[in-house]
């Protein structure tokens, strides 16, 4: 392979960013090597096993996503905000769509989603971390390792280019014969791998480790939320270990799954695709549910109406997930039968998300409201996707289907549903717990202003697409000509995605301002708010618990203060924890390097990658380390320090 | 580390527990991933294009040997875990290696029989039937190798450091794993073998 060939050339845009990356890479090295910081990287993040640490570094990841996704998506706007622009090439055009929808769902929501369970789910349940500490970090660097890898693509060797969902045969080696797609199996193959074994270790951590008197149906909803994803991601996430597992075979080992002669069957990757594609969809919804829950219930005064037909209606979401994978491809003739069958299991979804969204109303109904940032996006949420559920309902009927399938209104309608419900979920949830990870508030003026840019432009820029739609404007066409008369909605639209760019700008810069000039919080608990993790101090000292909390009811914390009652009475004791370790992080780099590698099909680099994985994970298995105890008395120490002798 | 006496070793601290329960969950995984390749080894049993059939390649010999091994293996690493509960250190070891051991046979005779179809003209690429066949048992086979790996080192860490609360608890997370094999294994052979023959 020859150098030209190894990097992408040719386009100013590329030129651009492969100088905007080695100038930030190099500024990285040089401010930590400036200001001395390598240890401390180290020390306390590279080699954490502390869940709040994790956490705090998949949602810093998940904002690097959102930037680079949301540049695509302006990219994309900017490309067809006027007839026959020549912005973007078609071929520039089909990677960039495709980047964008796998960084959004895949390395943006989905890390931000696990970002917040890591650093609350353990405190809600009143638990010192999670199950496996060790393992909660292996899943975050394979994750940290895939995202990269996945992002190098667009520099080296082309990015993906056959969609997010790499139907066959498009995504073949025949006909999209560039290493982008198995930058595409490979990337979401090792971050796949994290992802399950999160799954793992929530469901034993939220199973096993919750506070004594924490019965099932005591949880906090967040927890809930978080443990049926779990459940979820168990069995959804193997389909899609074993479709790429196929898609890489047939890309780099000749064999014939998806292919057009030889007896392949390119529907057979569709189905695949979709088994694990529509449950990934509640993946990302059904714990920002739960964050909703938290926040409409903390700001209404009040405890969440239909705790246990919000339990009932996630489980009932979660098995119809997995039967209604066909009604991404109705059009693409598997018959009345099972088209009608799909169809009704499709539009029964909206039967517990109804309830879901009654409940939240009548939580509100005669609430205290104060109407605080995250507060402002709960509210906003409930409206909007109440929008994009009507509009699923629209889709989910096989035979209105074919009037839009592939249209621009399927793209308004899932924007519809995953911003507000998964977007909107995080930054709400990143608002809401910021004091707690941090000591101190976002600022509430800048945080409103951010959210109603979000809030108006998310709707100038997806609204005129369900028009767009319903004319014939089909999605993922790079250009059009004037005579469609597509030219003003997407113009609007075009406007309405710089004042969502807007939106994030200001939602950064408050973190910074916020960082500078906020007052420091010393309560704990700034909201007034329910569930026990707001009971530890802010920011959450390692042990999380001085003494683990004694659990009598729902909203446990929210009765301790009312009744003023202390949430346990014992004494402190000297708590056990787990030691950090640099395996993981070593283990991420030997996936990446494995992953690059295959990419590029070096086989015998490859190998010695391969090898290099099984050492690392032999060493891990030979480590006997039983971690270390904080004594008493520096935890009272602690305590005090953190909460102003008020202990 | 609370040490709970009244239970066996592997099961006597809290985080060992956990651990089985948490492998419990990984081995649900691992059942949707193997239903995932049944599934597609249905979809695509049919259709062999111009290469031979599994009626065509399948002899029942071998398979009924590999089948052999592989359940006293999995009888093997019973006995090694019940040794274990006697606190035996020796014999626990003993049924490991001979555990390991049938393994490795295992994985000898499904490699000769790899190299049996591709000189019969089944290689990955010659027909979606090959290629789901060759995918479904490789993945098996892959499973059983590094489940060799593990087991070494468990081998290794249980002459180092006898039967405690770590080792015992590896060994039978490890035995969950191999009896799980074994149950796939019951599966190729059952609706890929036999029913390839018919």
């Amino acid at each position: 392979m020859k150098w030209d060939e190894f990097f992408v050339t040719g386009d100013p845009l590329i030129y651009g960013a492969m100088v905007s990356i080695v100038l930030v890479s190099l500024a990285i090295l040089f401010g930590l090597t400036y200001y001395k910081k390598w240890g401390y990287l180290w020390r306390e993040w590279l080699t954490t096993v502390d869940h709040k640490k994790i956490g705090v570094m998949y949602i810093i990841c998940a904002l690097l996503m959102l930037f680079r996704g949301g540049v695509d998506a302006l990219l994309m706007r900017a490309q067809t905000a006027a007839p026959e622009m020549k912005f973007l090439d078609a071929q520039h055009y089909n990677e960039i769509f495709t980047t964008h929808g796998v960084i959004m769902i895949l390395f943006m929501a989905m890390p931000f989603i696990f970002g917040l369970m890591n650093v609350i789910v353990p405190l809600q349940i009143g638990a010192r971390d999670v199950a496996f500490p060790k393992l909660n970090a292996i899943s975050f660097w394979l994750f940290f390792a895939g995202a990269m890898l996945f992002n190098i693509s667009f520099i080296i060797g082309g990015s993906p280019d056959a969609g997010w969902s790499a139907y066959f045969p498009l995504a073949s080696i025949e006909f999209s014969p560039t290493v982008g797609n198995n930058y595409y199996s490979l990337s979401l193959q090792i971050s796949g791998i994290g992802t399950l074994l999160t799954g793992v270790n929530f469901i034993v951590t939220i199973l096993k480790m919750r506070a004594p008197g924490m019965t099932l149906m005591r949880m906090p909803m967040f927890t809930w939320s978080v443990l049926i994803t779990c459940l979820i991601i168990i069995f959804a996430f193997p389909v899609l270990t074993i479709a790429l597992l196929l898609m890489m075979f047939d890309r780099l080992f000749g064999s014939q799954f998806f292919t057009m002669a030889n007896g392949g069957m390119d529907m057979l990757w569709a189905n695949l695709f979709w088994v694990w594609g529509h449950p990934e969809v509640y993946i990302v919804i059904l714990p920002a549910f739960g964050i909703f829950s938290e926040i409409i219930s903390t700001f209404a005064r009040k405890n969440l109406y239909g705790y246990t037909s919000m339990v009932m209606s996630m489980v009932v979401i979660s098995a119809l997930s997995f039967l209604v994978w066909a009604h991404h491809f109705y059009t693409m003739g598997q018959g009345a039968m099972v088209n009608g069958f799909f169809s009704i299991t499709t539009m029964a979804i909206a039967v517990p998300t109804g309830v879901k969204i009654f409940n939240w109303l009548f939580t509100l109904h005669k609430g205290r409201i104060s109407f605080t940032t995250p507060m402002l996006y709960s509210l906003a949420f409930i409206p909007i996707f109440t929008i994009g559920g009507v509009t699923g309902v629209m889709l989910a009927m096989a035979s209105a289907d074919y009037q839009y399938h592939n249209t621009m209104f399927l793209v308004a309608h899932f924007h519809y549903v995953l911003i507000p419900g998964a977007v909107f979920a995080v930054i709400a949830g990143f608002h809401y717990w910021f004091p707690k990870v941090f000591g101190f508030r976002l600022n509430e003026r800048l945080g409103k202003m951010a959210f109603w840019f979000i809030a108006i432009s998310f709707n100038v820029t997806f609204f005129p697409m369900f028009f767009l739609g319903l004319q014939g404007m089909t999605r993922r066409t790079y250009t059009y000509s004037e005579e469609t008369g597509f030219g003003p909605l997407n113009l609007l639209s075009m406007i309405g995605a710089i004042g969502l760019a807007i939106g994030f700008i200001l939602l950064v810069y408050n973190i910074y301002w916020s960082t500078r000039y906020q007052p420091r919080d010393k309560t704990g608990d700034p909201w007034d708010a329910r569930a026990l993790e707001w009971s530890t101090p802010s920011p959450v000292p390692v042990y999380n618990f001085a003494v683990t909390p004694k659990v009598k009811g729902r909203d446990a914390f929210w009765f301790a203060k009312k009744n003023n009652e202390p949430l346990s009475d014992e004494k402190i004791t000297k708590i056990h924890m787990p030691s950090n370790t640099g395996k993981p992080f070593v283990l991420g780099v030997a996936f990446f390097f494995l992953g690059f590698f295959l990419v590029f099909s070096w086989w015998t680099p490859s190998i010695i990658a391969g090898i290099a994985v099984l050492i690392i994970l032999a060493t891990m298995s030979f480590e006997r380390d039983h971690g270390y105890y904080i004594p008493a008395e520096e935890i009272v120490q602690t305590e005090q320090k953190l909460r102003g002798d008020t202990v | 580390m609370k040490i709970d006496a009244t239970q066996p070793l592997e099961y006597g601290t809290e985080e060992n527990r956990n651990r089985i329960f948490g492998f419990w969950l990984f081995l649900g995984a691992e059942i949707a991933l193997f239903a995932t390749l049944f599934t597609v080894y249905f979809v695509l049993v049919n259709r062999y294009a111009s290469g031979p059939s599994g009626a065509e390649i399948f002899e029942l010999t071998p398979v009924l040997l590999e089948t052999f091994l592989l359940l006293t293996s999995s009888f093997t690493i019973g006995l090694a875990i019940h040794a274990m509960r006697l606190g035996l250190k020796k014999q626990t070891m003993m049924f490991i290696v001979i555990t390991l051991l049938l393994g490795a046979a295992f994985l000898g005779i499904e490699i000769y029989e790899f190299f049996t179809y591709v000189h019969e003209g089944l290689t990955l690429s010659t027909s979606a039937f090959a290629s789901s066949l060759f995918t479904l048992l490789g993945t098996h086979g892959a499973h059983v190798a590094f489940g060799l790996l593990w087991g070494s080192v468990i081998l290794i860490q249980l002459k180092k450091h006898g039967l405690d609360h770590s080792t015992a608890n590896k060994s039978f997370i490890f035995s969950l794993y191999w009896h799980f094999l074994d149950v796939v294994w019951i599966f190729i052979f059952s609706f890929v073998y036999l029913k390839g023959l018919m």
